[in-house]
């Protein structure tokens, strides 16, 4: 079974190869337009993993919750390649590859995943880990400011990724002992996406292309006119 | 060659497949009119969404009207810009990966050179060379074509575009968005003679347009009178665009010598622009060609046709996926 990942909900682009277990990925500098490295990079981790194409069982992605366009470039690239090589797709929470990643950094379940949303919030998912070291979600995930972030239950919480990053000191400060974290960057990576898709492969999780979509929780993006008259 | 072309630079997800021996096979459209429609304008964000929920269901719909599988395309060819640049990249991704996944070409196509390349898919298909009016929301051009990619910039507007003045004075008579069709509608039951408004440019020998200063004398008509004369009010607007245009149109056919004349855009759709162009080519042994209303707004087919005459001729682009929200159609090349 090989399988495909990409990742491009942050400002990393990664993709991977998870051959029957043996796991090659890509990362690509931040800075670079992901666009431009996708198809190179693919490329480039098939010749890594000895796969060509044409062996590929199906294609895992990030779906976000996570910046629009990169979710939107992972989710088309999953479109498109599911579609013309007639093979399943696998929709990946970034969030949980966030989580993983932090789990394979040394973060301690449950870990509370949260990627920055931008205006103010984040989005936030917290999972526990299963017999074979593979996240797995405990909470719904979700769109919130930081301050209004709530731990469930009352263990001990790892918070990983760059929504923690960015309110820091505030979530220190509200949480308290409840809350220990990762303090190294740590981004959702196509490793992580590969290994959670995997799994999902294994339990029938796969989708047709059309319907590989995006998460994207933040769903009011602009306000209708009736609104805005409302505002002003 | 069979072609699949994948439009997304705004509010219409457009699929299509072209085969350069056989013609059209098969194109589907979805549009977002509805979906904008509250907001007052398209909402770009919005857009890219719906783009991607539409584009496979349409490919598969193309597919199966022409009979055909993904494994019978040669190429891809997708809008690369201008437009939006979250839907044009949403549409690029899909299309770039599809023929990667299929091992075939794709390639980027310009949007504008769709629409100057649309009347191609009808019978009789216009000979190269021949003069192009584009007049869409976005732009009013009048182009020299002199073959695909030799294209020269004869005149273009100096505010806002033919569509765009449209969809503008519709707002001021409260037709909603997008309003040009409404407003051809509701100009059919007024008197065109009723408002005479100017007609910008047409006392200079420029091929340029400019619509901004009707927009303002539209909006002092329909504030000094009440809303039975908005029809009266869209008919002398109409009447001043549609003789703008001709006058451009067949003041440049004169001077270039060229022997037809192509009209692309949304507001190619337009009657009343279709009639008076008919007349005056023909008054002067000129022909006119348009595409069927359905081609002359955003579409897959133009796409698709673009994409086949370049890939046919051999032209091929590195693997980035890429978006040009900006690019200037005279800075095209032939294949
Ligand atoms: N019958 C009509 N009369 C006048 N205008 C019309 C008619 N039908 C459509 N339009 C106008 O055509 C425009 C849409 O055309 P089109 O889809 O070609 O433009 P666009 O794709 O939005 O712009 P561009 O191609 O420049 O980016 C709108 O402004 C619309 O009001
Ligand atoms: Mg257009």
């Amino acid at each position: 079974m090989n399988l495909l990942a990409i990742e491009c909900s942050t400002e990393v682009l990664s993709v991977a190869v998870w051959a029957s277990g043996e796991l090659c990925e890509r990362v690509q500098d931040v800075g670079v337009r992901h666009g431009d490295r996708l198809l190179p990079l693919i490329d480039a981790v098939l010749a890594d993993a000895r796969v060509d194409k044409l062996e590929l069982s199906a294609v895992a992605f990030g779906c976000g919750p996570g910046a629009f366009t990169g979710v939107r470039m992972a989710v088309a690239a999953a479109q498109g390649i599911a579609y013309g090589l007639d093979i399943p797709a696998l929709p990946v929470s970034s969030l949980a590859a966030l989580a993983q990643e932090g789990y394979a950094r040394g973060a301690v379940a449950p870990i509370l995943a949260l990627a920055d949303a931008r205006m103010g919030e984040v989005y936030a998912g917290g999972f526990e880990v299963d017999a074979e070291g593979l996240v797995y979600a405990v909470a719904d995930e979700q769109l919130v400011a930081p301050a209004e972030l709530a731990l469930p239950g009352d263990n001990i919480w790892c918070a990983v990724g760059p929504g923690f990053r960015a309110y820091a000191p505030l979530l220190r400060e509200r949480f308290g002992y409840r809350l220990d974290a990762i303090e190294r960057s740590v981004f959702p990576q196509a490793a992580a996406v590969a290994r959670l898709g995997a799994r999902a492969l294994r339990a029938g999780l796969g989708v047709p292309a059309r319907q590989a979509l995006p998460v994207y929780l933040r769903d009011k993006v602009a306000l209708t006119e009736a609104e805005r008259r409302v505002k002003q | 060659m069979r072609v699949l072309g994948i439009e997304t630079s705004c509010d219409e997800t457009g699929v299509a497949v072209y085969d350069t021996e056989l013609g059209l096979r098969a194109h589907a459209l979805h549009t977002q009119a509805a979906l904008h429609q509250d907001y007052g304008g398209v909402v770009p964000e919005l857009a890219s969404r719906d783009h991607i929920l539409r584009l496979l269901p349409l490919v598969d719909e193309v597919l199966a009207q022409a009979r055909l599988t993904r494994r019978d395309l040669d190429g891809v060819a997708y809008t690369e810009g201008p437009g939006l640049i979250g839907a044009l990249l949403t549409g690029a991704t899909l299309a770039k990966t599809l023929a990667w996944a299929l091992a075939i070409p794709a390639l980027g196509v310009h949007h504008l050179e769709g629409h100057l390349l649309a009347p191609l898919l009808e019978e009789p298909a216009p000979a190269f060379p021949f003069l192009a009016l584009i007049v869409s929301g976005g732009h009013s051009l009048l182009m020299d074509v002199a073959g695909v990619g030799r294209y020269a910039l004869l005149g273009d507007t100096l505010d806002d575009a033919a569509g765009e003045a449209f969809d503008k004075t519709a707002k001021l008579l409260g037709l909603g968005y997008p309003g040009g069709p409404a407003l051809a509608r509701l100009a059919e039951s007024g008197d065109s003679a009723s408002f005479r408004f100017a007609r910008p440019l047409t006392d200079r020998p420029t091929l340029d347009f400019s619509f901004s200063g009707l927009k303002t004398q539209v909006l002092l008509a329909v504030q000094r009178n009440g809303p039975e004369r908005h029809a009266d009010i869209a008919a002398g607007f109409q009447a001043a665009v549609v003789d703008t245009l001709v006058w451009k149109c067949l003041r440049a056919l004169d001077e270039s010598g060229r022997e037809r004349l192509v009209v692309a855009g949304g507001v190619g759709a337009n009657l009343q622009l279709r009639e008076r162009l008919r007349e005056g080519t023909a008054r002067r042994g000129a022909s006119v060609h348009f595409p069927r209303p359905a081609f002359c707004t955003d579409n897959g087919a133009m796409i698709a046709l673009a994409g086949a005459l370049r890939l046919a001729a051999g032209e091929r682009e590195d693997a980035s996926i890429h978006a040009a929200p900006r690019r200037e159609l005279a800075s095209l090349t032939p294949p």
